[in-house]
C-alpha cells in the first residue's frame, strides 16, 4: 500500500493515499471528537461539524472526515479556531439533548460524553437556551429502544442499515428541528422492515438507540 | 379515511403516471410532483409505489415528502385555511390565530378535517403585513384574523352550507 508522511500535532506520521486526516490521526492516537464519519463511507457526510482541524497553508479550519492527506501536509488538532467551531457543534447538540446521565444505558460509553471532556464543555452547558423535542420513545422492536429525544442525527445507523445491510428501514425524515431519525411513515421500528440485526444500534454514539 | 378500494385506485393510478418516468433516482421530486398534482396530496401507496418504481428505500421518498413544504401527505379539503407565520404577522399573535384555528378544527398543522372540509397549514409572509395576523382562506387573504375572526369564518362557511343544503332540498 502506497503511503505519504504528514504531521499532525507535532506527530511524523504515515497514512496511507487517499485517505482522510480524521482516519490518518485516529490510527495514530490523535483524537478528533467526530460523530457522523464512518471509515467505510467513502463519501461522508460531514453534518456533525465536530472534526475540525487547522491545515497549515488554509486560512481557516476544515473537518477532517472530508479532507485527504497529502505528502507534507500540517495538521493541528488544537488550534484555537478550530476548537472554538467543534464547542459551538457540541454545545448546540448538547442544547437540544436531555443530557440524564445518571439513568441513561449508555453513560461511561457515549461518546457525547467523551466530545464534551475532550472539548472541555460541560455536559450541562447554559451557553444556549435548552430546547428539548420531547419525542416518544419507541419500545416497539424486541430487541432495543429508540429514543429519539437523544439521537444527534449523526446518521450512523442509517449508513449501516443500508449500506451494510440494504435494508434501508431506517432513514431521516422532517425538516428543522423536528428532523429526525425515523421509518417510513413514522411507524415505530418493530412494525417496519427492520430485521432487528441490531448492527444500527451497535453503531450508536449515543443513548438513542440502547438494547434491551 | 382511506379504505382498500380507494388504496387500490390509488396505486393503479400511481403507477399509470410513473409510466412517463425513467427510473432515474433524480426523478424523485418531479415524480413526486406529478403524482400530487393529479392525487391532490401523497398517500401512503402512492410513495410505496414511487420508492419500488426508483428502488430505493421507502423512507427516502417519505424523508423528502416531509422535507418540502410543497408535499401534502393528506387530502385537500373543500377550503384550504394557511395560516401566516410570518415575522409581521408572528409579532401580531400569529401563532393565537393557528391555535384557535388548530383547536376549532382540531387537526393539527399540516391536516386536513375528517369531513374533508378544511384543510390548515401554515405560510410564511403572504405580502399584505400591513393586515397582521393574517389567514389565507381559499387563496384570498383576510386580514386581523384574530381567534374571534376565526369563529366568524368558520360561521359564514357554515351558513353558506346550510344556504346549499336548503337549496337542494
Ligand atoms: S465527523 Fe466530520 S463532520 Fe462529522
Ligand atoms: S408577515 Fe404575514 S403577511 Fe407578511
Amino acid at each position: 500500500m502506497k503511503t505519504v508522511s504528514l504531521t499532525i500535532d507535532g506527530k511524523e506520521i504515515k497514512a496511507p493515499v487517499g485517505e482522510k486526516v480524521l482516519w490518518a490521526a485516529l490510527d495514530n492516537d490523535i483524537y478528533i471528537p467526530h460523530l457522523c464519519a464512518r471509515h467505510d463511507n467513502s463519501a461522508p457526510d460531514a453534518s456533525c461539524r465536530l472534526c475540525w482541524v487547522e491545515i497549515e497553508g488554509k486560512s481557516r479550519p476544515v473537518t477532517a472526515c472530508t479532507e485527504t492527506v497529502e505528502a507534507g501536509m500540517v495538521v493541528n488538532t488544537k488550534g484555537q479556531a478550530a476548537l472554538r467551531l467543534a464547542r459551538t457543534a457540541i454545545e448546540l447538540l448538547l442544547a437540544s439533548n436531555e443530557v440524564d446521565c445518571a439513568s441513561c444505558a449508555k453513560s461511561g460509553a457515549c461518546e457525547l460524553q467523551k466530545i464534551a471532556a475532550h472539548l472541555k464543555v460541560k455536559l450541562k452547558t447554559r451557553r444556549f437556551k435548552k430546547i428539548l423535542r420531547h419525542l416518544p420513545v419507541d419500545s416497539s422492536s424486541p430487541l432495543f429502544t429508540y429514543d429519539p429525544n437523544k439521537c444527534v442525527l449523526c446518521g450512523q445507523c442509517i449508513q449501516v442499515c443500508r449500506q451494510r445491510l440494504g435494508i434501508g428501514a431506517l432513514g431521516f425524515a422532517h425538516r428543522g428541528f423536528n428532523r429526525r431519525m425515523t421509518t417510513f411513515g413514522d411507524q415505530p421500528i418493530g412494525q417496519s422492515e427492520c430485521q432487528n440485526c441490531g448492527d444500527c444500534v451497535a453503531a450508536c454514539p449515543t443513548g438513542a438507540l440502547c438494547f434491551k | 379515511m382511506t379504505n382498500t378500494k380507494e388504496k387500490t385506485k390509488i396505486t393503479e393510478q400511481t403507477r399509470r403516471l410513473l409510466n412517463r418516468f425513467s427510473r432515474k433516482r433524480g426523478n424523485l421530486i418531479p415524480t413526486l410532483q406529478k403524482v400530487q398534482e393529479e392525487l391532490g396530496y401523497l398517500p401512503r401507496e402512492a410513495m410505496l409505489e414511487v420508492a419500488r418504481f426508483l428502488d430505493i428505500p421507502e423512507i427516502d421518498v417519505y424523508g423528502v415528502v416531509t422535507f418540502y413544504n410543497q408535499f401534502r401527505l393528506n387530502p385537500p379539503g373543500k377550503h384550504s385555511i394557511r395560516v401566516c407565520l410570518g415575522t409581521a404577522c408572528h409579532m401580531k399573535g400569529g401563532y393565537i390565530t393557528l391555535d384557535a384555528w388548530k383547536r376549532r378544527l382540531s387537526i393539527d398543522r399540516g391536516q386536513t378535517t375528517a369531513d374533508r372540509e378544511f384543510d390548515l397549514d401554515t405560510v410564511a409572509c403572504v405580502g399584505c403585513c400591513v393586515m397582521a395576523p393574517v389567514t389565507v382562506v381559499d387563496d384570498k387573504p383576510a386580514g386581523q384574523v384574530e381567534p374571534t375572526k376565526v369563529d366568524g369564518i368558520l360561521l359564514s362557511f357554515e351558513r353558506e352550507r346550510e344556504k346549499r343544503g336548503k337549496e337542494k332540498r
